[in-house]
Protein backbone atom coordinates (compact mmCIF):
# COMPACT_ATOMS: atom_id res chain seq x y z
CA UNK A 1 0.00 0.00 0.00
CA UNK A 2 1.32 3.42 -0.82
CA UNK A 3 1.54 5.76 2.11
CA UNK A 4 -0.03 9.14 1.58
CA UNK A 5 2.89 11.51 1.93
CA UNK A 6 2.49 14.68 3.93
CA UNK A 7 2.89 16.71 0.78
CA UNK A 8 0.12 14.87 -1.06
CA UNK A 9 -2.05 15.11 2.02
CA UNK A 10 -1.66 18.87 2.14
CA UNK A 11 -2.52 19.14 -1.55
CA UNK A 12 -5.59 16.93 -1.17
CA UNK A 13 -6.79 18.86 1.87
CA UNK A 14 -6.16 22.14 0.07
CA UNK A 15 -8.11 21.06 -3.00
CA UNK A 16 -10.97 19.67 -0.93
CA UNK A 17 -11.00 22.88 1.10
CA UNK A 18 -11.20 24.96 -2.07
CA UNK A 19 -14.05 22.82 -3.38
CA UNK A 20 -16.05 23.08 -0.16
CA UNK A 21 -15.24 26.70 0.60
CA UNK A 22 -18.50 28.27 -0.65
CA UNK A 23 -20.46 25.89 1.56
CA UNK A 24 -18.35 26.73 4.58
CA UNK A 25 -18.59 30.46 3.86
CA UNK A 26 -22.37 30.14 3.77
CA UNK A 27 -22.64 28.06 6.92
CA UNK A 28 -20.20 30.27 8.80
CA UNK A 29 -22.02 33.32 7.50
CA UNK A 30 -18.85 34.98 6.19
CA UNK A 31 -19.29 35.88 2.53
CA UNK A 32 -16.02 37.72 2.85
CA UNK A 33 -14.22 34.36 2.78
CA UNK A 34 -15.67 33.62 -0.64
CA UNK A 35 -14.47 36.98 -1.91
CA UNK A 36 -10.98 36.45 -0.51
CA UNK A 37 -10.67 33.02 -2.02
CA UNK A 38 -12.00 34.04 -5.42
CA UNK A 39 -9.16 36.53 -5.50
CA UNK A 40 -6.70 33.87 -4.37
CA UNK A 41 -7.85 31.45 -7.05
CA UNK A 42 -7.61 34.04 -9.84
CA UNK A 43 -4.11 35.07 -8.80
CA UNK A 44 -3.15 31.41 -8.43
CA UNK A 45 -3.98 30.96 -12.14
CA UNK A 46 -1.66 33.85 -12.95
CA UNK A 47 1.06 32.45 -10.67
CA UNK A 48 0.72 28.98 -12.19
CA UNK A 49 1.26 30.45 -15.64
CA UNK A 50 4.30 32.33 -14.36
CA UNK A 51 5.63 29.09 -12.89
CA UNK A 52 5.62 27.59 -16.39
CA UNK A 53 8.19 30.08 -17.67
CA UNK A 54 9.98 30.92 -14.43
CA UNK A 55 9.98 27.66 -12.50
CA UNK A 56 10.23 25.19 -15.34
CA UNK A 57 11.79 27.38 -18.02
CA UNK A 58 14.15 29.51 -15.92
CA UNK A 59 12.77 32.67 -17.57
CA UNK A 60 12.38 35.09 -14.69
CA UNK A 61 9.83 37.56 -16.01
CA UNK A 62 9.39 40.62 -13.84
CA UNK A 63 6.48 41.84 -15.92
CA UNK A 64 4.06 38.97 -15.87
CA UNK A 65 1.22 41.08 -14.44
CA UNK A 66 1.10 42.94 -17.73
CA UNK A 67 -1.15 40.17 -19.04
CA UNK A 68 -3.47 40.57 -16.06
CA UNK A 69 -3.80 44.16 -17.19
CA UNK A 70 -4.25 43.34 -20.86
CA UNK A 71 -6.84 40.69 -20.07
CA UNK A 72 -8.83 42.99 -17.83
CA UNK A 73 -8.61 45.96 -20.21
CA UNK A 74 -9.84 43.74 -23.05
CA UNK A 75 -12.95 42.98 -20.99
CA UNK A 76 -13.27 46.55 -19.71
CA UNK A 77 -12.90 48.24 -23.09
CA UNK A 78 -15.33 45.81 -24.71
CA UNK A 79 -17.92 46.46 -22.01
CA UNK A 80 -17.38 50.22 -22.26
CA UNK A 81 -17.93 50.09 -26.01
CA UNK A 82 -21.11 48.08 -25.53
CA UNK A 83 -19.88 44.57 -26.24
CA UNK A 84 -20.91 42.59 -23.19
CA UNK A 85 -20.74 39.04 -24.50
CA UNK A 86 -18.06 36.99 -22.79
CA UNK A 87 -17.80 34.92 -25.94
CA UNK A 88 -16.28 38.00 -27.58
CA UNK A 89 -14.56 39.55 -24.57
CA UNK A 90 -12.66 36.54 -23.31
CA UNK A 91 -11.25 35.28 -26.60
CA UNK A 92 -10.19 38.87 -27.25
CA UNK A 93 -8.48 39.03 -23.85
CA UNK A 94 -6.68 35.79 -24.64
CA UNK A 95 -5.68 36.80 -28.16
CA UNK A 96 -4.44 40.23 -27.07
CA UNK A 97 -2.34 38.66 -24.31
CA UNK A 98 -0.91 36.11 -26.71
CA UNK A 99 0.03 38.83 -29.16
CA UNK A 100 1.69 40.94 -26.48
CA UNK A 101 3.55 37.91 -25.17
CA UNK A 102 4.75 37.16 -28.68
CA UNK A 103 6.17 40.66 -29.11
CA UNK A 104 7.62 40.93 -25.60
CA UNK A 105 9.04 37.41 -25.77
CA UNK A 106 10.50 37.81 -29.26
CA UNK A 107 12.58 40.72 -28.04
CA UNK A 108 13.33 39.86 -24.42
CA UNK A 109 14.24 36.20 -25.02
CA UNK A 110 17.29 37.33 -26.96
CA UNK A 111 18.74 38.39 -23.60
CA UNK A 112 19.60 36.44 -20.47
CA UNK A 113 19.73 36.88 -16.72
CA UNK A 114 19.36 40.36 -15.32
CA UNK A 115 18.81 41.84 -18.78
CA UNK A 116 15.83 39.58 -19.30
CA UNK A 117 14.38 40.60 -15.95
CA UNK A 118 14.86 44.28 -16.74
CA UNK A 119 13.41 44.10 -20.25
CA UNK A 120 10.27 42.24 -19.18
CA UNK A 121 9.86 44.80 -16.40
CA UNK A 122 10.34 47.64 -18.88
CA UNK A 123 7.66 46.28 -21.21
CA UNK A 124 5.20 45.92 -18.35
CA UNK A 125 5.88 49.45 -17.15
CA UNK A 126 5.43 50.70 -20.69
CA UNK A 127 2.00 49.07 -20.87
CA UNK A 128 1.22 50.51 -17.44
CA UNK A 129 1.90 54.05 -18.63
CA UNK A 130 0.00 53.51 -21.85
CA UNK A 131 -3.00 52.43 -19.75
CA UNK A 132 -2.66 55.59 -17.66
CA UNK A 133 -2.77 57.55 -20.89
CA UNK A 134 -6.05 55.96 -21.99
CA UNK A 135 -8.23 58.94 -21.02
CA UNK A 136 -11.29 57.51 -22.71
CA UNK A 137 -11.06 54.51 -20.40
CA UNK A 138 -10.50 56.35 -17.16
CA UNK A 139 -6.74 56.96 -17.44
CA UNK A 140 -5.06 56.94 -14.07
CA UNK A 141 -8.26 56.17 -12.16
CA UNK A 142 -9.36 53.24 -14.28
CA UNK A 143 -13.02 52.58 -14.91
CA UNK A 144 -15.90 50.71 -13.40
CA UNK A 145 -17.08 47.65 -15.24
CA UNK A 146 -20.78 48.40 -15.77
CA UNK A 147 -21.73 44.76 -16.27
CA UNK A 148 -19.93 41.46 -15.93
CA UNK A 149 -19.33 39.35 -19.02
CA UNK A 150 -22.51 37.66 -20.29
CA UNK A 151 -22.47 34.08 -21.45
CA UNK A 152 -25.93 33.78 -23.03
CA UNK A 153 -27.47 32.46 -19.84
CA UNK A 154 -24.97 29.62 -19.60
CA UNK A 155 -23.47 30.97 -16.40
CA UNK A 156 -24.26 34.08 -14.41
CA UNK A 157 -21.05 35.73 -13.23
CA UNK A 158 -23.01 37.89 -10.80
CA UNK A 159 -23.70 34.76 -8.81
CA UNK A 160 -20.70 34.76 -6.49
CA UNK A 161 -20.68 31.03 -5.93
CA UNK A 162 -20.98 30.23 -9.63
CA UNK A 163 -18.21 32.70 -10.40
CA UNK A 164 -15.99 31.18 -7.74
CA UNK A 165 -16.49 27.70 -9.15
CA UNK A 166 -15.77 28.92 -12.66
CA UNK A 167 -12.46 30.39 -11.47
CA UNK A 168 -11.67 27.22 -9.56
CA UNK A 169 -12.39 25.03 -12.60
CA UNK A 170 -10.12 27.22 -14.71
CA UNK A 171 -7.41 26.98 -12.05
CA UNK A 172 -7.61 23.18 -12.00
CA UNK A 173 -7.56 23.14 -15.79
CA UNK A 174 -4.50 25.39 -15.81
CA UNK A 175 -2.63 23.25 -13.30
CA UNK A 176 -3.49 20.13 -15.29
CA UNK A 177 -2.45 21.75 -18.55
CA UNK A 178 0.89 22.92 -17.17
CA UNK A 179 1.49 19.51 -15.65
CA UNK A 180 0.86 17.75 -18.98
CA UNK A 181 2.96 20.33 -20.76
CA UNK A 182 6.04 19.99 -18.61
CA UNK A 183 5.99 16.22 -18.92
CA UNK A 184 5.72 16.28 -22.70
CA UNK A 185 8.50 16.55 -25.28
CA UNK A 186 7.97 20.29 -25.26
CA UNK A 187 8.35 20.40 -21.49
CA UNK A 188 11.62 18.50 -21.61
CA UNK A 189 13.01 21.07 -24.03
CA UNK A 190 11.91 23.93 -21.80
CA UNK A 191 13.45 22.36 -18.70
CA UNK A 192 16.58 21.31 -20.55
CA UNK A 193 17.08 24.89 -21.66
CA UNK A 194 16.80 26.05 -18.06
CA UNK A 195 19.27 23.43 -16.92
CA UNK A 196 21.93 23.76 -19.63
CA UNK A 197 21.28 25.87 -22.68
CA UNK A 198 24.70 25.25 -24.19
CA UNK A 199 24.22 21.50 -24.19
CA UNK A 200 20.73 21.90 -25.64
CA UNK A 201 22.20 23.62 -28.67
CA UNK A 202 24.99 21.08 -28.94
CA UNK A 203 22.55 18.18 -29.13
CA UNK A 204 20.59 20.00 -31.79
CA UNK A 205 17.78 22.09 -30.29
CA UNK A 206 16.93 25.54 -31.62
CA UNK A 207 16.17 26.73 -28.11
CA UNK A 208 14.79 30.19 -28.85
CA UNK A 209 11.63 29.15 -30.67
CA UNK A 210 10.63 26.70 -27.91
CA UNK A 211 11.17 29.32 -25.25
CA UNK A 212 9.13 31.81 -27.23
CA UNK A 213 6.18 29.44 -27.57
CA UNK A 214 6.37 28.70 -23.85
CA UNK A 215 6.42 32.41 -23.08
CA UNK A 216 3.33 32.95 -25.24
CA UNK A 217 1.44 30.08 -23.59
CA UNK A 218 2.15 31.53 -20.15
CA UNK A 219 1.11 35.02 -21.20
CA UNK A 220 -2.09 33.70 -22.73
CA UNK A 221 -3.14 31.86 -19.58
CA UNK A 222 -2.38 34.93 -17.49
CA UNK A 223 -4.50 37.02 -19.85
CA UNK A 224 -7.44 34.78 -19.05
CA UNK A 225 -6.79 35.39 -15.36
CA UNK A 226 -6.93 39.09 -16.21
CA UNK A 227 -10.39 38.69 -17.74
CA UNK A 228 -11.49 36.96 -14.53
CA UNK A 229 -9.95 39.69 -12.40
CA UNK A 230 -11.87 42.45 -14.19
CA UNK A 231 -15.12 40.58 -13.61
CA UNK A 232 -14.21 39.89 -10.01
CA UNK A 233 -13.40 43.49 -9.07
CA UNK A 234 -15.95 45.04 -11.44
CA UNK A 235 -13.17 47.45 -12.09
CA UNK A 236 -10.35 47.93 -14.54
CA UNK A 237 -7.29 50.03 -13.79
CA UNK A 238 -3.60 50.34 -14.58
CA UNK A 239 -2.84 49.04 -11.09
CA UNK A 240 -3.50 45.48 -12.35
CA UNK A 241 -0.21 45.58 -14.25
CA UNK A 242 1.86 47.63 -11.83
CA UNK A 243 5.29 46.14 -11.21
CA UNK A 244 4.43 45.38 -7.60
CA UNK A 245 1.73 43.05 -8.90
CA UNK A 246 4.35 41.24 -11.00
CA UNK A 247 6.46 41.06 -7.86
CA UNK A 248 3.55 39.50 -5.95
CA UNK A 249 3.26 36.79 -8.60
CA UNK A 250 6.97 36.02 -8.34
CA UNK A 251 6.69 35.83 -4.55
CA UNK A 252 3.76 33.40 -4.83
CA UNK A 253 5.75 31.10 -7.10
CA UNK A 254 8.93 31.23 -5.04
CA UNK A 255 7.07 30.94 -1.75
CA UNK A 256 4.96 27.99 -2.86
CA UNK A 257 7.69 26.19 -4.75
CA UNK A 258 9.15 26.71 -8.20
CA UNK A 259 8.74 23.99 -10.79
CA UNK A 260 6.12 22.27 -8.66
CA UNK A 261 2.62 21.77 -10.10
CA UNK A 262 0.76 22.95 -7.00
CA UNK A 263 3.47 25.30 -5.72
CA UNK A 264 1.99 28.53 -7.10
CA UNK A 265 -1.45 27.69 -5.67
CA UNK A 266 0.08 26.98 -2.27
CA UNK A 267 2.05 30.20 -2.55
CA UNK A 268 -1.01 32.24 -3.51
CA UNK A 269 -3.02 30.86 -0.60
CA UNK A 270 -0.15 31.37 1.83
CA UNK A 271 0.69 34.91 0.72
CA UNK A 272 -2.83 36.31 0.48
CA UNK A 273 -4.15 34.54 3.56
CA UNK A 274 -1.13 35.71 5.53
CA UNK A 275 -1.56 39.24 4.25
CA UNK A 276 -5.19 39.11 5.33
CA UNK A 277 -4.48 37.63 8.74
CA UNK A 278 -1.57 39.91 9.57
CA UNK A 279 -3.33 43.05 8.41
CA UNK A 280 -6.12 42.13 10.86
CA UNK A 281 -3.64 42.06 13.73
CA UNK A 282 -1.59 45.15 13.03
CA UNK A 283 -1.37 47.88 10.47
CA UNK A 284 2.37 47.26 10.27
CA UNK A 285 1.78 43.79 8.84
CA UNK A 286 4.26 44.31 6.04
CA UNK A 287 7.07 44.53 8.60
CA UNK A 288 6.18 41.02 9.75
CA UNK A 289 5.43 39.57 6.32
CA UNK A 290 8.65 40.80 4.71
CA UNK A 291 11.10 38.99 7.01
CA UNK A 292 8.91 35.87 6.98
CA UNK A 293 9.12 35.67 3.20
CA UNK A 294 12.83 36.34 3.34
CA UNK A 295 13.35 33.45 5.77
CA UNK A 296 11.40 31.02 3.62
CA UNK A 297 13.21 32.05 0.45
CA UNK A 298 16.61 31.89 2.16
CA UNK A 299 16.22 28.69 4.13
CA UNK A 300 13.73 26.68 2.12
CA UNK A 301 14.83 26.43 -1.45
CA UNK A 302 11.86 24.86 -3.13
CA UNK A 303 9.45 26.93 -1.07
CA UNK A 304 6.65 25.52 1.06
CA UNK A 305 6.16 22.61 -1.32
CA UNK A 306 9.85 21.83 -0.97
CA UNK A 307 9.55 21.79 2.83
CA UNK A 308 6.57 19.43 2.63
CA UNK A 309 8.40 17.12 0.26
CA UNK A 310 11.36 16.90 2.63
CA UNK A 311 9.15 16.30 5.65
CA UNK A 312 7.75 13.08 4.23
CA UNK A 313 10.07 10.97 6.35
CA UNK A 314 9.10 12.75 9.55
CA UNK B 1 42.66 9.55 -50.08
CA UNK B 2 38.84 9.36 -50.34
CA UNK B 3 36.71 12.50 -50.25
CA UNK B 4 37.14 13.88 -46.71
CA UNK B 5 34.08 13.97 -44.45
CA UNK B 6 35.55 16.98 -42.66
CA UNK B 7 37.61 19.54 -44.51
CA UNK B 8 39.04 22.57 -42.75
CA UNK B 9 40.74 25.23 -44.82
CA UNK B 10 42.87 28.11 -43.58
CA UNK B 11 40.85 28.48 -40.39
CA UNK B 12 41.77 31.46 -38.21
CA UNK B 13 40.47 32.66 -34.88
CA UNK B 14 41.76 35.51 -32.80
CA UNK B 15 40.78 36.53 -29.28
CA UNK B 16 42.04 40.10 -29.09
CA UNK B 17 45.77 39.73 -29.44
CA UNK B 18 45.81 35.94 -29.02
CA UNK B 19 45.84 33.88 -32.19
CA UNK B 20 44.03 30.74 -31.05
CA UNK B 21 43.70 29.19 -34.51
CA UNK B 22 46.33 30.07 -37.08
CA UNK B 23 45.69 29.22 -40.76
CA UNK B 24 44.69 25.74 -39.74
CA UNK B 25 43.91 23.17 -42.43
CA UNK B 26 42.80 19.62 -41.89
CA UNK B 27 41.27 16.85 -44.00
CA UNK B 28 39.72 13.84 -42.29
CA UNK B 29 38.51 10.95 -44.45
CA UNK B 30 35.42 8.99 -43.37
CA UNK B 31 36.10 6.31 -40.81
CA UNK B 32 39.33 7.79 -39.55
CA UNK B 33 40.06 8.35 -35.89
CA UNK B 34 42.06 11.50 -36.00
CA UNK B 35 43.74 12.65 -32.82
CA UNK B 36 44.78 16.19 -32.06
CA UNK B 37 47.42 16.67 -29.43
CA UNK B 38 49.12 19.79 -28.23
CA UNK B 39 50.04 21.64 -25.05
CA UNK B 40 47.54 23.49 -22.89
CA UNK B 41 46.29 26.59 -24.64
CA UNK B 42 47.29 25.31 -28.09
CA UNK B 43 43.77 26.01 -29.37
CA UNK B 44 42.26 22.53 -29.37
CA UNK B 45 38.99 23.42 -27.67
CA UNK B 46 38.78 26.59 -29.74
CA UNK B 47 39.00 24.44 -32.87
CA UNK B 48 36.13 22.24 -31.69
CA UNK B 49 34.12 25.33 -30.87
CA UNK B 50 34.46 26.50 -34.45
CA UNK B 51 33.66 23.09 -35.87
CA UNK B 52 30.43 22.87 -33.85
CA UNK B 53 29.46 26.50 -34.41
CA UNK B 54 29.76 27.90 -30.90
CA UNK B 55 32.54 30.12 -32.18
CA UNK B 56 32.73 31.75 -35.56
CA UNK B 57 36.15 31.89 -37.19
CA UNK B 58 37.70 35.13 -38.39
CA UNK B 59 38.66 33.44 -41.61
CA UNK B 60 38.72 30.14 -43.44
CA UNK B 61 36.14 27.49 -44.29
CA UNK B 62 34.70 24.34 -42.74
CA UNK B 63 33.22 21.76 -45.11
CA UNK B 64 31.33 18.89 -43.51
CA UNK B 65 30.13 16.09 -45.73
CA UNK B 66 30.24 18.36 -48.76
CA UNK B 67 28.32 21.24 -47.10
CA UNK B 68 29.93 24.53 -46.18
CA UNK B 69 28.98 24.81 -42.50
CA UNK B 70 31.33 27.66 -41.58
CA UNK B 71 28.53 29.96 -40.38
CA UNK B 72 25.75 27.46 -39.72
CA UNK B 73 24.18 27.66 -36.23
CA UNK B 74 25.06 24.97 -33.70
CA UNK B 75 21.76 23.07 -33.87
CA UNK B 76 21.87 22.86 -37.68
CA UNK B 77 25.30 21.26 -37.59
CA UNK B 78 24.05 18.78 -35.05
CA UNK B 79 21.24 17.95 -37.48
CA UNK B 80 23.84 17.29 -40.19
CA UNK B 81 25.50 14.71 -37.96
CA UNK B 82 28.24 16.55 -36.12
CA UNK B 83 28.27 15.77 -32.40
CA UNK B 84 30.60 16.85 -29.63
CA UNK B 85 31.50 16.04 -26.07
CA UNK B 86 32.69 18.72 -23.69
CA UNK B 87 36.09 18.98 -22.01
CA UNK B 88 34.36 20.34 -18.94
CA UNK B 89 31.36 18.11 -18.33
CA UNK B 90 28.19 19.80 -19.53
CA UNK B 91 25.07 17.83 -18.64
CA UNK B 92 21.56 18.35 -17.28
CA UNK B 93 22.42 17.86 -13.63
CA UNK B 94 18.83 17.85 -12.38
CA UNK B 95 17.75 15.09 -14.79
CA UNK B 96 18.47 11.38 -14.58
CA UNK B 97 21.12 9.88 -16.85
CA UNK B 98 18.41 8.33 -19.00
CA UNK B 99 16.49 11.62 -19.26
CA UNK B 100 19.70 13.32 -20.37
CA UNK B 101 20.32 10.89 -23.18
CA UNK B 102 16.64 10.63 -24.14
CA UNK B 103 16.64 14.40 -24.64
CA UNK B 104 19.54 14.01 -27.05
CA UNK B 105 17.55 11.35 -28.93
CA UNK B 106 14.52 13.62 -28.95
CA UNK B 107 16.53 16.41 -30.55
CA UNK B 108 16.80 14.26 -33.66
CA UNK B 109 13.33 12.71 -33.64
CA UNK B 110 11.33 15.42 -35.36
CA UNK B 111 10.24 18.72 -33.84
CA UNK B 112 9.38 18.97 -30.15
CA UNK B 113 6.21 21.01 -30.39
CA UNK B 114 4.38 18.08 -28.85
CA UNK B 115 2.61 19.25 -25.79
CA UNK B 116 0.52 16.44 -24.43
CA UNK B 117 1.95 12.92 -24.50
CA UNK B 118 4.07 11.94 -21.47
CA UNK B 119 7.61 11.95 -22.80
CA UNK B 120 8.95 9.40 -20.34
CA UNK B 121 6.59 6.76 -21.73
CA UNK B 122 7.82 7.16 -25.30
CA UNK B 123 9.62 3.99 -26.23
CA UNK B 124 10.85 5.61 -29.42
CA UNK B 125 12.99 7.89 -27.24
CA UNK B 126 13.72 5.71 -24.23
CA UNK B 127 14.93 2.62 -26.11
CA UNK B 128 17.60 4.30 -28.24
CA UNK B 129 18.66 6.32 -25.19
CA UNK B 130 19.07 3.16 -23.16
CA UNK B 131 21.07 1.61 -25.99
CA UNK B 132 23.48 4.57 -26.00
CA UNK B 133 23.82 4.35 -22.23
CA UNK B 134 24.58 0.65 -22.49
CA UNK B 135 27.28 1.34 -25.05
CA UNK B 136 29.21 3.48 -22.61
CA UNK B 137 28.62 1.01 -19.79
CA UNK B 138 26.23 2.99 -17.60
CA UNK B 139 23.16 0.77 -17.89
CA UNK B 140 22.82 0.15 -14.15
CA UNK B 141 23.04 3.88 -13.42
CA UNK B 142 20.44 5.00 -15.95
CA UNK B 143 17.80 6.12 -13.46
CA UNK B 144 20.06 8.04 -11.13
CA UNK B 145 20.14 11.84 -11.02
CA UNK B 146 23.19 13.03 -12.91
CA UNK B 147 24.22 15.27 -10.01
CA UNK B 148 24.72 12.06 -7.98
CA UNK B 149 26.98 10.36 -10.53
CA UNK B 150 30.77 10.28 -10.22
CA UNK B 151 33.14 12.25 -12.40
CA UNK B 152 34.06 9.19 -14.40
CA UNK B 153 30.39 8.43 -15.01
CA UNK B 154 29.86 12.00 -16.15
CA UNK B 155 32.59 11.50 -18.73
CA UNK B 156 30.90 8.33 -19.98
CA UNK B 157 27.56 10.08 -20.14
CA UNK B 158 29.17 12.85 -22.21
CA UNK B 159 29.90 10.24 -24.86
CA UNK B 160 26.43 8.69 -24.63
CA UNK B 161 24.86 12.14 -25.17
CA UNK B 162 26.87 12.67 -28.32
CA UNK B 163 26.13 9.14 -29.55
CA UNK B 164 22.41 9.49 -28.98
CA UNK B 165 22.18 12.16 -31.67
CA UNK B 166 23.16 9.45 -34.18
CA UNK B 167 26.08 11.44 -35.57
CA UNK B 168 28.28 10.78 -38.58
CA UNK B 169 31.21 12.28 -36.78
CA UNK B 170 32.18 12.66 -33.14
CA UNK B 171 34.26 15.53 -31.81
CA UNK B 172 35.60 14.44 -28.45
CA UNK B 173 37.29 17.03 -26.26
CA UNK B 174 39.48 15.20 -23.75
CA UNK B 175 37.01 12.40 -22.94
CA UNK B 176 39.43 10.99 -20.37
CA UNK B 177 40.10 14.23 -18.52
CA UNK B 178 40.32 13.53 -14.80
CA UNK B 179 39.76 9.78 -15.13
CA UNK B 180 41.66 7.12 -13.22
CA UNK B 181 43.71 4.52 -15.11
CA UNK B 182 40.96 1.90 -14.88
CA UNK B 183 38.25 4.23 -16.16
CA UNK B 184 40.59 5.40 -18.91
CA UNK B 185 41.19 1.85 -20.05
CA UNK B 186 37.44 1.29 -20.28
CA UNK B 187 37.01 4.49 -22.25
CA UNK B 188 39.70 3.35 -24.69
CA UNK B 189 37.71 0.17 -25.21
CA UNK B 190 34.50 2.13 -25.78
CA UNK B 191 36.21 4.38 -28.31
CA UNK B 192 37.77 1.39 -30.06
CA UNK B 193 34.25 0.06 -30.62
CA UNK B 194 32.86 3.40 -31.79
CA UNK B 195 35.76 3.80 -34.17
CA UNK B 196 34.39 0.95 -36.25
CA UNK B 197 31.28 2.94 -37.21
CA UNK B 198 32.13 6.59 -36.85
CA UNK B 199 34.61 9.17 -37.89
CA UNK B 200 36.15 10.58 -34.73
CA UNK B 201 38.17 13.66 -33.95
CA UNK B 202 39.81 12.98 -30.61
CA UNK B 203 41.49 15.56 -28.46
CA UNK B 204 43.36 13.94 -25.63
CA UNK B 205 46.31 14.50 -23.34
CA UNK B 206 46.57 10.81 -22.48
CA UNK B 207 49.32 9.80 -24.93
CA UNK B 208 48.91 6.11 -24.29
CA UNK B 209 45.27 6.32 -25.38
CA UNK B 210 46.08 8.51 -28.36
CA UNK B 211 48.77 6.21 -29.72
CA UNK B 212 46.58 3.18 -29.11
CA UNK B 213 43.56 4.56 -30.97
CA UNK B 214 44.59 7.08 -33.60
CA UNK B 215 44.92 6.38 -37.32
CA UNK B 216 46.55 9.76 -37.73
CA UNK B 217 47.66 12.45 -35.34
CA UNK B 218 47.86 16.21 -35.79
CA UNK B 219 50.07 18.20 -33.48
CA UNK B 220 48.80 21.65 -32.62
CA UNK B 221 51.05 24.33 -31.18
CA UNK B 222 49.98 27.96 -30.85
CA UNK B 223 46.98 27.33 -33.09
CA UNK B 224 49.06 25.88 -35.90
CA UNK B 225 49.33 22.29 -37.11
CA UNK B 226 53.06 21.61 -36.97
CA UNK B 227 52.74 17.95 -37.98
CA UNK B 228 50.09 15.58 -39.23
CA UNK B 229 51.04 11.93 -39.69
CA UNK B 230 50.65 8.35 -38.55
CA UNK B 231 51.34 7.60 -34.87
CA UNK B 232 54.70 5.95 -35.69
CA UNK B 233 55.94 8.91 -37.68
CA UNK B 234 54.71 11.39 -35.09
CA UNK B 235 56.67 9.51 -32.47
CA UNK B 236 59.80 9.90 -34.59
CA UNK B 237 59.22 13.52 -35.57
CA UNK B 238 61.96 15.67 -34.08
CA UNK B 239 60.04 18.90 -34.22
CA UNK B 240 57.11 17.33 -32.43
CA UNK B 241 59.35 15.95 -29.74
CA UNK B 242 60.89 19.32 -29.23
CA UNK B 243 57.62 21.20 -29.28
CA UNK B 244 55.52 18.86 -27.31
CA UNK B 245 56.14 15.24 -26.49
CA UNK B 246 59.54 15.54 -24.81
CA UNK B 247 59.01 18.93 -23.29
CA UNK B 248 55.41 18.81 -22.27
CA UNK B 249 56.23 20.36 -18.93
CA UNK B 250 57.92 23.35 -20.52
CA UNK B 251 55.17 23.96 -23.05
CA UNK B 252 52.44 23.71 -20.45
CA UNK B 253 51.22 27.08 -19.34
CA UNK B 254 48.76 25.90 -16.77
CA UNK B 255 47.17 22.81 -15.30
N1 LIG C 1 36.62 32.93 -25.10
C1 LIG C 1 37.92 33.23 -25.08
N2 LIG C 1 38.33 34.52 -24.94
C2 LIG C 1 39.64 34.83 -24.93
N3 LIG C 1 40.63 33.94 -25.07
C3 LIG C 1 40.29 32.65 -25.19
C4 LIG C 1 38.93 32.23 -25.21
N4 LIG C 1 38.89 30.88 -25.37
C5 LIG C 1 40.17 30.49 -25.44
N5 LIG C 1 41.03 31.54 -25.36
C6 LIG C 1 42.47 31.48 -25.45
O1 LIG C 1 42.78 30.82 -26.65
C7 LIG C 1 43.88 29.95 -26.47
C8 LIG C 1 43.46 28.54 -26.83
O2 LIG C 1 42.58 28.03 -25.84
P1 LIG C 1 41.93 26.57 -25.91
O3 LIG C 1 40.99 26.46 -24.78
O4 LIG C 1 41.42 26.34 -27.27
O5 LIG C 1 43.18 25.65 -25.65
P2 LIG C 1 43.25 24.07 -25.49
O6 LIG C 1 44.22 23.60 -26.48
O7 LIG C 1 41.90 23.48 -25.52
O8 LIG C 1 43.87 23.94 -24.05
P3 LIG C 1 43.65 22.83 -22.91
O9 LIG C 1 44.58 21.70 -23.25
O10 LIG C 1 44.05 23.50 -21.66
O11 LIG C 1 42.21 22.43 -22.93
C9 LIG C 1 44.32 30.09 -25.03
O12 LIG C 1 45.38 31.03 -25.00
C10 LIG C 1 43.11 30.65 -24.36
O13 LIG C 1 43.46 31.42 -23.25
MG1 LIG D 1 40.74 22.43 -24.23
Amino acid sequence: MTVLSLRNLVVVVLLAGLLLLPIYAQVAGSPFLLTLFTRIVILAIAATSLNLIMGYGGMVSFGHAVYLGIGSYAVGICAFEGVESGFVQWPLAIAASALFALVIGALSLRTRGVYFIMITLAFAQMAYYVAIGLDRYGGDDGMILEARSRFAGLINLNDKTAFYYLCLALLFATIFLVWRLVNSRFGMVIQGARSNERRMRAIGFPVYRYRLVCFVIAGTICGLAGALLANFTDFVSPAAMHWTRSGDLIIMVVLGGMASPFGPLIGAVALLALEEALSGITEYWQIILGPMLLLIVLFARGGIDGILARLRHA
Amino acid sequence: MPEPILLVEQLSKRFGGIVATDQLSLAIPPGELHAIIGPNGAGKTTLIGQLTGELWPNGGRIIFNGDDVTTLPVHRRSALGLARSFQITSLFLDFTALDNVALAVQAHAGHSFRFWKPVRAERALRDPAMAAIERVGLADRANILVSRLSHGEHRQLEIAMALATRPRMLLLDEPMAGMGPEESARMVETLRELKKELTILLIEHDMEAVFALADRISVLVYGRVIACDTPENIRQNAEVRRAYLGEQQVATRHG
